[in-house]
């Protein structure tokens, strides 16, 4: 089965442009199915079940949905075995995880619209990507995009870049040609994350709610905030 | 290999099928420095079309046309190079989001760009948006604060002198707010190939060529003739007469009523 993670902040049209290249996928011939990762709730099922897309939406509380995904993948892959072609979207909230794994397509979804600088935020879900899509450019001028479209390229030299449009899915055809291309694999297990994912193992990360350091323990880190400011009026 | 777009002489879609499977009649050839107008209602396959060309279709898309650049299919490197910025955008929705000043966002939209002097293109993009736009506006301006005929503008005069892409595709230009004949002149000048999905009859007289689709297919195309030329006349006078009262109603001034042109 083709396995493709799609990663990207929350929002940016993931779910749009997953259901209008699975749609290509399908016509294609390609059986697709998608899981969701999320934290709190989604909607994501409603959307896919309606475009006749086997989903199923997963959430992980109050873990890292990316974390979450690590730990659910054999699972995941389990259950979506049935079909050719398995997305898995995630919203990866700290922007740090990412959960691209060798060997697996990676594509990472933004939009035009999150700021110049989002590209140099964004951290390995971008960086490990192959193939990033650009959301919302319906919305912005062409000088924008371009200057976006630099800005990725500088932080992602090989990924290919699409610019793709979630609403009426102009773009979405290129994308399905590149996804039906996507490396086919048994088994995941054994399979290694592009990159590791932060340590978190803190008092909080256990549901702490307290401030103090007396209620910190395991892998705490204190920031250095320079020297203290002088009352200076 | 890299395919270079600065010796791009023609564009050519061939001919395909519409929507049930009849074939189109003849290839459509684009040159830079020529204007198209697509014409026919929605869904009569305007935006099939214009993704054809944007997604460089091989005879894999419903059309099944192909896209050839200089005469000859792409090879699929020069595919993975040029898909996906071989078209540049004009649209009527779009507007700039960021919070930065004019003056140094075109800098470094031609700092983007590997532009050898970034600071005197972006001058010039300046100077054209100004000859434009009805209000000047300045270079310490921001974004955000322009108005939409001085935003459309900027645009139009980013995209003619700093785009890349040798693909210029217009949806519409409003009447308010941009001078279109000079707009069309200076992305002209720029040697792109301008193509314009309109229901405006002077930007569709405007146009060297018209492309009218039905049915998902290109069922005609019509070069101008020497009368349309005239009749564009005529219709640039009545717009220019019709901003003339709009401006003279806004200030207060009673408009001058014009003997009607002789002829
Ligand atoms: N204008 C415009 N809107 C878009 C585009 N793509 C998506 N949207 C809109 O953006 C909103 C969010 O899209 P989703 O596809 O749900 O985004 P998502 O990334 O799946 O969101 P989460 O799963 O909740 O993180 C929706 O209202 C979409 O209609 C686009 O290209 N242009
Ligand atoms: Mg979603
Ligand atoms: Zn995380």
């Amino acid at each position: 089965m083709r396995l493709i993670t799609v990663a990207g902040p929350p929002s940016c049209g993931k779910t749009s442009l997953i259901i209008k290249t699975c749609t290509h996928l399908m016509a294609g011939g390609l059986s697709c199915a998608v899981v969701k990762f999320d934290c709190l709730q989604s909607q994501d099922d409603v959307a896919y079940t309606a475009a006749n897309i086997p989903v199923s939406v997963v959430l992980s509380g109050g873990l890292c949905p990316d974390h979450y995904f690590a730990t659910n993948l054999e699972e995941a892959f389990a259950w979506a075995s049935g079909a050719q072609c398995c997305i898995i979207e995630t919203a990866g909230l700290c922007n740090r995880c990412s959960p691209h794994i060798k060997g697996l397509m990676a594509v990472c979804v933004i939009d035009n619209l999150m700021g110049i600088e989002a590209p140099k935020k964004i951290g390995p879900m971008l960086q490990m990507a192959d193939l990033i899509a650009v959301t919302k450019g319906d919305l912005v001028s062409q000088a924008e995009r371009e200057v976006y479209r630099h800005r990725i390229r500088q932080m992602n030299r090989r990924a290919v870049i699409r610019q793709v449009n979630g609403l009426t899915g102009q773009g979405c055809r290129d994308l399905a040609a590149i996804m039906a291309e996507a490396p086919s694999v048994e088994s995941v297990t054994d399979m290694k994350l592009r990159f590791s994912m932060p340590a978190a193992i803190c008092s909080y990360c256990l549901s702490e709610r307290r401030i103090g350091a007396k209620y910190q323990k395991g892998n705490v880190k204190k920031a250095s905030f320079g020297k203290t400011v002088c009352n200076t009026i | 290999m890299q395919h270079d777009l600065t010796l791009l002489t023609s564009l050519t879609v061939t001919a395909g099928r519409d929507k049930s499977g009849t074939e189109e009649a003849e290839d459509v050839v684009f040159r830079p420095g020529e204007i198209s107008a697509l014409l026919g209602p929605t869904g009569s396959g305007k935006s099939r079309f214009l993704s054809d060309i944007e997604s460089m279709a091989n005879g894999d898309t419903p059309t099944g046309r192909k896209l050839l650049l200089n005469g000859v299919e792409p090879d699929s490197d020069e595919r993975f190079s040029l898909q996906g910025t071989l078209v540049a955008q004009l649209s009527q929705n779009m507007n700039f989001v960021l919070d930065m000043r004019v003056g140094d966002f075109i800098f470094t939209h031609a700092e983007s760009r590997g532009v050898s002097d970034a600071r005197e293109a972006a001058l010039r993009v300046m100077e054209e948006a100004n000859r434009l736009a009805g209000e000047p506006f300045h270079p310490e301006n921001h974004l955000a604060q322009l108005s939409g005929g001085q935003s459309r503008a900027l645009m139009i005069a980013d995209t003619a002198l700093l785009s890349w892409s040798p693909v210029i595709l217009i949806d519409e230009i409003e009447n308010a707010g941009v001078d279109k004949r000079r707009a069309l002149e200076l992305l002209v000048k720029s040697d792109k190939i301008i193509v314009i999905a309109t229901h405006d009859p002077v930007l569709a007289l405007s146009a060297d060529r018209r492309l009218v689709f039905q049915n998902g297919g290109v069922k005609g195309s019509f070069q101008r003739t020497g009368r349309e030329e005239e009749l564009l006349g005529e219709l640039l006078e009545m717009e220019l007469k019709f901003s003339r009262v709009r401006e003279a109603l806004r200030s207060g001034v009673a408009p001058v009523l014009e003997p009607v042109h002789p002829g």
